[in-house]
């Protein structure tokens, strides 16, 4: 992948050295963006988690959650991923951090937060560069294929890694 | 929406630590977030930077224009309603080729160049054409190739192999966008269906985990 790529683009003529100092800009202007997101959403989940609110949310799904064997910790990204991209990332970033990479639940997190897109996001920014204001059945069915795409992403996961 | 949810998060979390006496650790808490904020951020900086880079090797390579080369005729099945060789056609293409490959910030501005194509074949200006529902439905799907950013932040976490979610990654899209699709086309017979001048009347919607909201107000 990481030589592919350059090799092919090699033979295309492109100037690789240069197209990559291109892309590589936008990376750090990307990270630096997510900053004050990533802040107030760690803050947030941080202060729910300490406070002991989310245990006695979890004590309520856990067990339902548990005997289909589905690790209750990954409930809450369900819930933010349609609703904010860098919100569910930090969560599923901070997933990853506290359960490790290639734990059955970092596999989970990992897979929902990169199988479907920010519906809310998308919707607004899409429809606001053109003025729409109606935008009769897209967000049901964007939320539709947000449900869908949940359930699909912990099915699979448990399929192959449980 | 997302205001809700943040400030519900820290009043819940406030009055828990307070009815608990777990006030130090509900200040410490909030340090504690912000730091590990900004950490992650900063951990992130090197492999987003790389991969970024790699993508923008990838776009100029012309690898963007080799899929929209295969998916021409998927193009032509999911929007029957725009003319062939409009110019909307090939930024839809644009649009999806960029989802593939996980260009993000290549695929908004895709997007919206192809909205603004589909406006002009639009007679209510203010109301959606099922073509645009149809590609939003496709971009809220957004079928993934390669998801950088999770490989970046595994590998930033140690992870044995990081690519190995990319299966499941492509899977779960997969289903995803197949239920998009699906339930876009059963809106769009619906509305042929019945063309009222407003929208759709609340009908029965595919989606049973819950009732889907109308478009103006979104519940959590």
């Amino acid at each position: 992948m990481i030589a592919f790529i350059p090799l092919y683009a090699y033979a295309r003529k492109v100037p690789v050295y240069e197209s990559f100092v291109d892309g590589a800009k936008e990376g750090f202007g990307t990270a630096i963006g997510i900053i004050p997101h990533l802040v107030g959403m760690m803050v947030a989940i941080s202060v729910f988690r300490a406070s002991g609110a989310l245990d006695f949310l979890m004590g309520y799904i856990s067990p339902l959650l548990r005997s289909l064997g589905v690790p209750p910790e990954v409930m809450p990204l369900g819930l933010l991923r349609p609703l904010t991209g860098t919100g569910s990332l930090a969560y599923a970033t901070e997933l990853i951090r506290v359960h490790g990479p290639d734990s059955l639940i970092g596999r989970i997190a990992s897979t929902i937060q990169g199988s479907t897109d920010t519906t809310l996001y998308v919707l607004t920014v899409y429809f606001g560069a053109v003025g729409i204001r109606n935008g009769r059945y897209a967000l049901k069915v964007g939320l539709f294929s947000d449900l869908v795409g949940f359930v699909a992403a912990i099915a699979v996961c448990l399929l192959v890694f449980g | 929406m997302i205001n809700v949810i943040w400030l519900g998060m820290i009043v819940i979390g406030f009055v828990f630590a307070a009815v608990n006496g777990r006030m130090d650790a509900f200040t410490a808490a909030v340090f504690d977030g912000a730091k590990n904020g900004v950490t992650v951020s900063f951990g992130l900086i090197s492999v987003l930077v790389f991969w970024l880079g790699v993508m923008k090797v990838a776009e100029d390579a012309g690898l963007l224009r080799v899929i929209a080369k295969l998916l021409g005729p998927v193009v032509r099945f999911l929007f029957p309603d725009v003319p062939k060789g409009h110019p909307a056609i090939g930024y839809i293409l644009s649009n999806m080729s960029a989802n593939l490959l996980g260009l993000g910030n290549a695929a908004t501005p895709m997007g919206i160049k192809a909205m603004q194509e589909l406006q002009t074949l639009n007679p209510e200006k203010d109301t959606a054409t099922p073509a645009m529902c149809t590609l939003l439905a496709l971009n809220t799907a957004s079928i993934t190739l390669i998801p950088a950013t999770l490989i970046a932040i595994r590998l930033n976490y140690g992870s044995a192999d990081p690519a190995d979610i990319v299966g499941t990654t492509l899977a779960a899209t997969f289903v995803a966008t197949l239920a998009a699709i699906f339930a876009d086309r059963l809106c769009r017979r619906m509305l042929l269906l019945r063309r009222p001048p407003g929208p759709p009347a609340e009908n029965r919607s595919p989606a049973r985990g819950g009732s889907a909201p109308p478009h103006y107000q979104v519940k959590g």
